[in-house]
């Protein structure tokens, strides 16, 4: 297998964040090139999701920039984030329990949506044609999730590991360039992982989408990411593709315990 | 007339070109490929394959779910005089490769990445496997074995090819000859390797014509193929008589989708086995119970009416006024919105076989007024032997012999059948040929059985398992233990039986109680439990086992050859009976000759007369790791009846 790995698309320089006396993160640098997998990993309380969230926008670091696709910005703004091109799923999901598993999906279109609320709400002329075609990118997700026989079911119906495929799916249709995962197997069993795991390379593959991932399981990371970052008490303590992440001596000691 | 797969396809497109083949949910719309279409698409994809290099008598692997493709791709290996075989997809990779070595195969389709990665994986154990053909192009960007092509990939050769010699595949089709081998099935052996069982044109299309003709089938069908084309009853049903009749084949859009395909397509002849039956009917029951007290009770008011007076309405007799309006009644509040649901709204027949069907089972389903039928057959007779006629289902009967068929009991019981559609031969196996096709022409199905007083064909037992009783009240009596199995098993409380009584005096059964069942009636009455080994202690347990074991025997008294295979003594056994263990089979069927050596203390208290026997069994767990369980099981005795002799 090969795919074409690019240049630097997303570069995080020197990031610092506190909340008050609390360091979470502390100088942070690294990049991301286009199309590959990226993985942060740290154990609890490292930092990770806060580096997301900076990335996100959420969070305003106090400290360094972000650049994305040769724009520098000292801090992002979350709503300029996704309009550039950057999509995310939550740690703890944020699907909206009671509508169905399209109409959730389809609210990742909303970016894409161009005709005003009042054509969308009498659905008539070019707004209905729009909305075709907006379900019909929106089943394009489901068939490549495999989710087809949930496409009308309450969201809070399904099962965690459902839940978070259409949670992917709502990213993925806004049709992302970098794709943000926000620990994407946690609470999985084994074989709701492995689905998973599928699918982040069918999304890097397929799509060409580049994908950074938080990840606890050390297995799925060091099978599934290109590089490596690992944080520690909101350090960067290492940068590396899997092998040589693997054979690093401050993160064997600090997240893969250390043989004494 | 004889004819063949592909002159059946030329002549639906030139007769009724835009009237839709088959469908395919696709994007959450349902997508119908015309004849027309479908034709062209064989064309192309059959000079595709010649261009590769398949030609006349050469067989081509097909592995994946049903999809139009896959059925274009065999039919454009039969338009070449090339024999398909589809394998079932589920199957492990290297299940697959005997098949392969063994009819020397070098083309395979695959559906998808899955299937593809099978054959990948396979590919040095068969070096001659040449041509891999892959439908969904997803996950295989990045593949790079030789001779993995996409089928657009082939059909758009193949489209080059039928541009530049016009007559090609016209006259390709017209050389395939009726008697010519159309198709290849593995049977799954239990012992040794799998046997192809080899058919012509003509045996598979002169059989769909017959189950055709018979439930007059005609264009208009609608059938939703959702079962493995591997199986020749899916082959035959969505295939053959697809081609035969002409009517609309609909494939869902994933395995789990189904049940809500079924609703929408809303077919109109239906095939399922008896567990798929049994799931929708618990599924129903369960909502059923969740439902609020009105709906409950005109369920269960209007339930009591159908069974009542449905069977009789199924089978065309009169039935009184009250019970008329009634139904009438049911079928606008209940029964109707329950067909509905079910997705067979529309079923005007259907069908159910494989194993046998709980009576209870079975009348639910033609009481709300389902045409569920049975029928009797196998792949080495391309299904259609037996099928009930409409107004004369019954659940212990297989149905009368259709056109064309001729049966005939053996001296051992064993059922003959000589058929126009029977197997060609085993491939490459003339041994096993002759074992069952013997040169007389009759075909040795290996099930015990007989024609009853009304022709219908009754299926007790597979003759190598039927025995007699030795000494006592029945000496020489006939003894079926699958037949007295699979009546005790048709109660829900009961699980698994192991019946004994070859070669012996009496009849002694070991049943395992369903521990879901039985336990949710233990509940319901107050009665406590610690666990799978006290509940089916309980002496309340043993008195809900007997009255069924009696219920039984009452039944096999009136039956002239099996009074004698009454129920003596039964136990309930302590632990369920695991295929970890040893004791079922992979497709969970009993093993009894190992289940008797392994609780030989057991069987020999039942035959003894003890009243009860301590036992200890290592266990097996899932983890792999073994513990032992013990019990002191009590024996109890079962009443039995006097055979009573058919008044004729």
């Amino acid at each position: 297998m090969s795919k074409k790995i690019g240049d630097v698309i997303l570069d995080v320089k020197n990031i610092s964040l506190s909340f008050g006396g609390v360091k979470a993160l502390t100088d942070i640098s690294f990049n991301v090139r286009e199309h590959e997998v990226r993985a942060i990993i740290g154990p609890n309380g490292a930092g990770k999701s806060s580096m997301l969230n900076c990335i996100n926008g959420v969070y305003t670091p106090q400290q360094g920039s972000i650049t994305f696709r040769g724009k520098t910005f000292s801090h992002m703004d979350s709503h300029q984030v996704a309009v550039m091109g950057i999509g995310r799923t939550f740690q703890n999901l944020a699907l909206f329990k009671g509508m169905s598993v399209i109409d959730n999906i389809m609210t990742g279109r909303n970016l894409k949506i161009k005709s005003n609320l009042l054509w969308q709400a009498l659905r008539i002329g070019p707004a209905q044609r729009e909305e075709e075609m907006h379900r019909e990118a929106v089943e394009h997700i489901i068939d490549f999730l495999e989710i087809q026989a949930y496409r009308k079911t309450p969201v809070g119906q399904l099962p965690y590991g459902l839940q978070k495929r259409v949670d992917l799916g709502r990213a993925l249709a806004m049709e992302p360039q970098v794709l943000l995962l926000d620990e994407p197997m946690a609470g999985m069993n084994v074989e709701e992982k492995q689905d998973m795991c599928r699918f982040v390379l069918d999304v890097n593959q397929e799509f060409g989408t580049t994908v950074v991932l938080i990840e606890h399981d050390m297995g799925v990371v060091m099978d599934i990411s290109d590089r490596v970052v690992v944080l520690d008490y909101g350090k960067k303590i290492g940068d590396g593709t899997p092998d040589e992440v693997r054979n690093n001596e401050d993160v064997i000691s600090a997240y893969l315990g250390t043989s004494h | 007339m004889q004819t063949t797969f592909p002159r059946l396809l030329l002549n639906h497109a030139a007769q009724r070109p835009l009237e839709p083949a088959m469908r395919e949910k696709e994007y959450g719309i349902w997508q119908a490929l015309s004849w027309a279409d479908l034709a062209a698409l064989v064309e192309r994809l059959s000079c595709g394959l010649h261009q590769a290099g398949l030609r006349r008598g050469e067989h081509m692997v097909v592995l994946g779910a049903n999809r139009p493709r896959l059925y274009a791709t065999m039919l454009a290996a039969q338009s070449l005089g090339a024999v398909p075989i589809p394998l079932y997809q589920d199957a492990a990779a290297q299940e697959c490769v005997f098949p392969i070595n063994d009819a020397e195969v070098c083309f395979a389709f695959a559906e998808d990445q899955e299937q593809v990665d099978k054959l990948l994986e396979i590919r040095a154990q068969c070096p001659q496997l040449s041509n891999i053909y892959f439908d969904d192009p997803r996950g295989l960007r990045n593949y790079d074995e030789p001779g993995l092509v996409a089928v657009d990939a082939l059909e758009a050769s193949g489209k080059m090819f039928a541009a530049a010699h016009v007559n090609f595949y016209k006259t390709e089709v017209s050389q395939v000859k009726p008697d010519d081998v159309g198709a290849m099935f593995f049977t799954s052996g239990t012992t040794g390797n799998p046997k192809g069982v080899v058919h012509t044109h003509n045996s598979l299309l002169n059989r769909a014509r017959a189950g055709a003709d018979f439930d007059k089938l005609t264009h208009t069908e609608e059938v939703l193929a959702y079962l493995p084309p591997a199986w020749i009853g899916q082959n035959i049903f969505s295939y053959a008589q697809w081609l035969a009749c002409g009517y609309v084949v609909n494939c869902p859009e994933s395995a789990a989708t189904v049940t809500i395909d079924l609703k929408e397509v809303g077919p109109t002849y239906y095939f399922a086995p008896p567990r798929v039956f049994e799931g929708l009917l618990t599924s129903v029951m369960i909502r059923m119970e969740d439902a609020g007290a009105i709906k409950r009770g005109m369920f269960h008011y209007f339930m009591r009416v159908a069974q009542r007076v449905g069977p009789a309405k199924m089978d065309g007799k009169p039935v009184s006024f009250t019970d008329g309006v009634l139904y009438a009644l049911g079928n606008v509040l209940v029964y109707g919105p329950l067909r509905n649901n079910l997705g067979m709204s529309r079923v005007r027949v259907a069908y159910t076989a494989g194993e046998a069907i709980g009576p209870d089972l079975f009348s639910f389903y033609r009481s709300i007024g389902i045409n569920l039928k049975q029928l009797y057959g196998s792949t080495e007779t391309a299904v259609f032997v037996c099928l009930q006629p409409d107004n004369e289902a019954r659940a212990d009967t297989v149905g009368v012999p259709i056109a064309g068929v001729e049966i005939k009991v053996a001296d051992n019981g064993e059922i003959l059948v000589k058929s126009p559609g029977l197997l060609k031969e085993y491939y490459k196996n003339p041994t096993a040929t002759a074992e069952v096709l013997t040169a007389d022409g009759w075909y040795h199905t290996s099930d015990a059985g007989f024609l009853d007083a009304h022709g219908h064909l009754k299926i007790i037992d597979r003759v190598k398992d039927v025995g007699r009783i030795k000494g006592g009240a029945n000496d020489g009596a006939m003894f079926a233990p699958k037949y007295v199995e699979n009546k005790l098993k048709f109660f829900p409380h009961i699980k698994e039986v192991v019946a004994y009584g070859d070669g012996r005096e009496k009849v002694c059964v070991m049943i395992n109680i369903d521990f879901d069942a039985v336990g949710n009636w233990a509940e319901r009455r107050n009665l406590p439990y610690a666990g799978y080994t006290d509940l089916a202690q309980k002496p309340e347990v043993y008195q809900l086992i007997k009255e069924c074991v009696e219920k039984v025997n009452a039944d096999l008294s009136v039956d002239t050859l099996l009074a004698g295979s009454q129920v003596s003594r039964f136990l309930v056994l302590h632990k369920e009976l695991d295929a970890d263990d040893g004791e079922l089979t992979r497709t969970n069927k009993v093993r009894r000759g190992f289940i008797a050596e392994k609780y030989k203390a057991l069987v020999d208290a039942l035959y003894e007369g003890r009243t009860s026997q301590f036992i200890e069994t290592t266990v097996k767990f899932e983890d792999g790791r073994t513990g032992s369980v013990s019990a002191t099981l009590k024996i109890d005795d079962a009443k039995t009846f006097a055979p009573v002799k058919a008044a004729a």
